[in-house]
């Protein structure tokens, strides 16, 4: 298929599922809280995100003037970049992907590092204590979660002999990778949560504490790229572990390979939202205690097991 | 491929200048990050893709938000009218001449190398990771045991006693 079309289509559903979800997730909220929710605008709601952007649109893009101006229009550009990137090594069915790499997973990681930027550069720049708080907590947050986000994937990898996305799926035709690396989920859907800073890690933000942290100056679209930049990680991350845990594509053939992709990461995106939905904030030290004290340990030893047992079975 | 070669170098060369001559920390750091991103596109296209992606996650990643980190604490990012005199040119254009004269030494002595992009085939993880545990393994056990010291230093530096300062917490 012709690659500026998939690259396309690509862009246009990751696009609208992350808008759709700022209606998603208050839907289900309320659902949750036993409230009806967003129900007026449109069947069932649905053209509130429409109004929604039509209002990001034409609100006022202040810049303010003690604020670095150049760094602080930056910020917000970056999340965007760095997580659409990462959707190109992305496999949706067996033929449609923007490009297989053979450091697809590494390419993710990268991206996600270059990813804590924004927020960092977006809190200093505002040039605000409450910004400057959050960008403070959101860097070392997300070094820290970084650290063994990468180091629960190796065991995927060393089961899958490669980096590379669509590898990995095919690794997975007799058996999901969930079953033989469980802790490797378990660290990993931790690490995602946080690096998508996600209630109950929404620490950076905290809009108890810090009002809305990092972004509390900006407003207008520069808001609304980080609003749904957000959601747009939420859906990266939901995909990834559909992708390297739960067979990607794979499934029962009564349905189309991207079905399946879809039905997976929906299931997933919906967990985020349920973890939001029921879990309260923890303190910062316990955040802290929580990453370098067992689930870094618990990182290592799934990889030392891992190879453990691989070498045993050759 | 070598037009994108020397547009990569191009940058690289370019950020690194900026990132020495900004006087705004922040903005240097920036262009540093900029700089190590270049080199990253040129092992790229050095077929050493791993490597490629190490740089980005390692250098441009992870060491990186901590120089940010340590900057944004200090709060040094505001321009002092000390470092205006340390950027006079008495101070630059000696060392930079000579470091030009070396500069073209090198061209000349690279120049009949060939194409530097040649595809000589993807330099794969796999590969990486052979040499590193069998012909590179004692630099590779070198490396673990400098950071070892890295690790106890930091801790020690961190366990000192604190003293608690609440007063409904202090023993009396």
């Amino acid at each position: 298929m012709n690659y500026l079309l998939i690259i396309g289509i690509t862009l246009f559903v990751v696009l609208s599922i992350a808008a759709g979800l700022i209606w998603i997730e208050r839907r289900l909220l309320s659902v949750w809280q036993d409230r009806l929710g967003p129900n007026r605008v449109g069947p069932f709601g649905l053209f509130q995100v429409i109004a929604d952007t039509i209002k990001l649109f034409f609100k006022e893009d202040w810049v303010p003037p003690f604020s670095d101006k150049p760094v602080f229009i930056l910020a917000p550009g970056i999340l965007m970049v760095t997580i659409l990137l990462t959707f190109a090594v992305i496999p949706f069915a067996p033929d449609f992907y923007v490009f297989d790499s053979n450091i697809g997973i590494l390419f993710f990681l990268g991206n996600s590092s270059l990813g804590v930027y924004s927020i960092v550069l977006g809190g200093w720049a505002s040039n605000n204590k409450y910004s400057f708080i959050g960008a403070m907590r959101a860097s070392a947050q997300m070094l820290t979660y970084e650290v063994f986000m990468g180091l629960s994937l190796m065991g995927v990898v060393m089961m899958a002999d490669s980096f590379s996305f669509r590898a990995i799926v095919e690794a997975q035709k007799d058996c999901w990778f969930i079953i033989p690396q469980f802790f490797g989920f378990v660290v990993f859907f931790i690490a995602g949560v946080a690096e998508t800073h996600r209630l109950p890690f929404d620490i950076p933000e905290a809009e108890g504490e810090l009002i809305a942290g990092y972004h509390s100056e900006y407003s207008g679209m520069k808001f609304g790229m980080f609003f749904v930049g957000e959601y747009l990680g939420v859906t990266l991350i939901s995909a990834i572990i559909a992708t390297l845990f739960f067979g990607g594509w794979l499934g029962p053939s009564f349905l189309p390979p991207a079905f399946w992709f879809f039905l997976k990461t929906f299931f997933f995106i919906f967990v985020f939202i349920l973890l939001r939905a029921s879990l309260p904030r923890p303190r910062y030290d316990q955040l802290m205690s929580l990453g370098w004290k067992l689930l870094l340990p618990l990182a290592l030893l799934n990889i030392l097991i891992t190879g453990a047992v691989l070498l045993f079975l050759k | 491929m070598d037009v994108f070669f020397y547009i990569a170098v191009a940058i690289a060369i370019f950020s690194t200048i900026m990132a020495i001559s900004r006087r705004n920390a922040i903005h240097a750091l920036l262009y540093l990050i900029l700089s190590l991103l270049a080199v990253s596109v040129v092992f790229y296209l050095l077929s050493a893709p791993f490597i490629a992606a190490l740089e980005v996650i390692i250098y441009a990643g992870a060491i990186m938000v901590l120089f940010i980190f340590v900057v944004m604490m200090l709060n040094i990012g505001l321009e002092k009218s000390m470092e205006k005199k340390w950027l006079n040119p008495r101070m630059w254009i000696i060392p930079s001449l000579l470091a030009g004269i070396l500069l073209v030494v090198l061209f000349l002595a690279l120049s009949n190398v060939g194409s530097l992009t040649e595809n000589k085939g993807d330099i794969l993880p796999k590969q990486v990771g052979i040499s590193l545990f069998s012909t590179y393994l004692l630099g590779v056990e070198i490396a673990g045991i400098l950071l070892m010291a890295g690790v106890i230093g930091a801790y020690h530096l961190s366990s000192q006693n604190k003293k608690v300062t609440h007063r409904f917490l202090e023993k009396k």
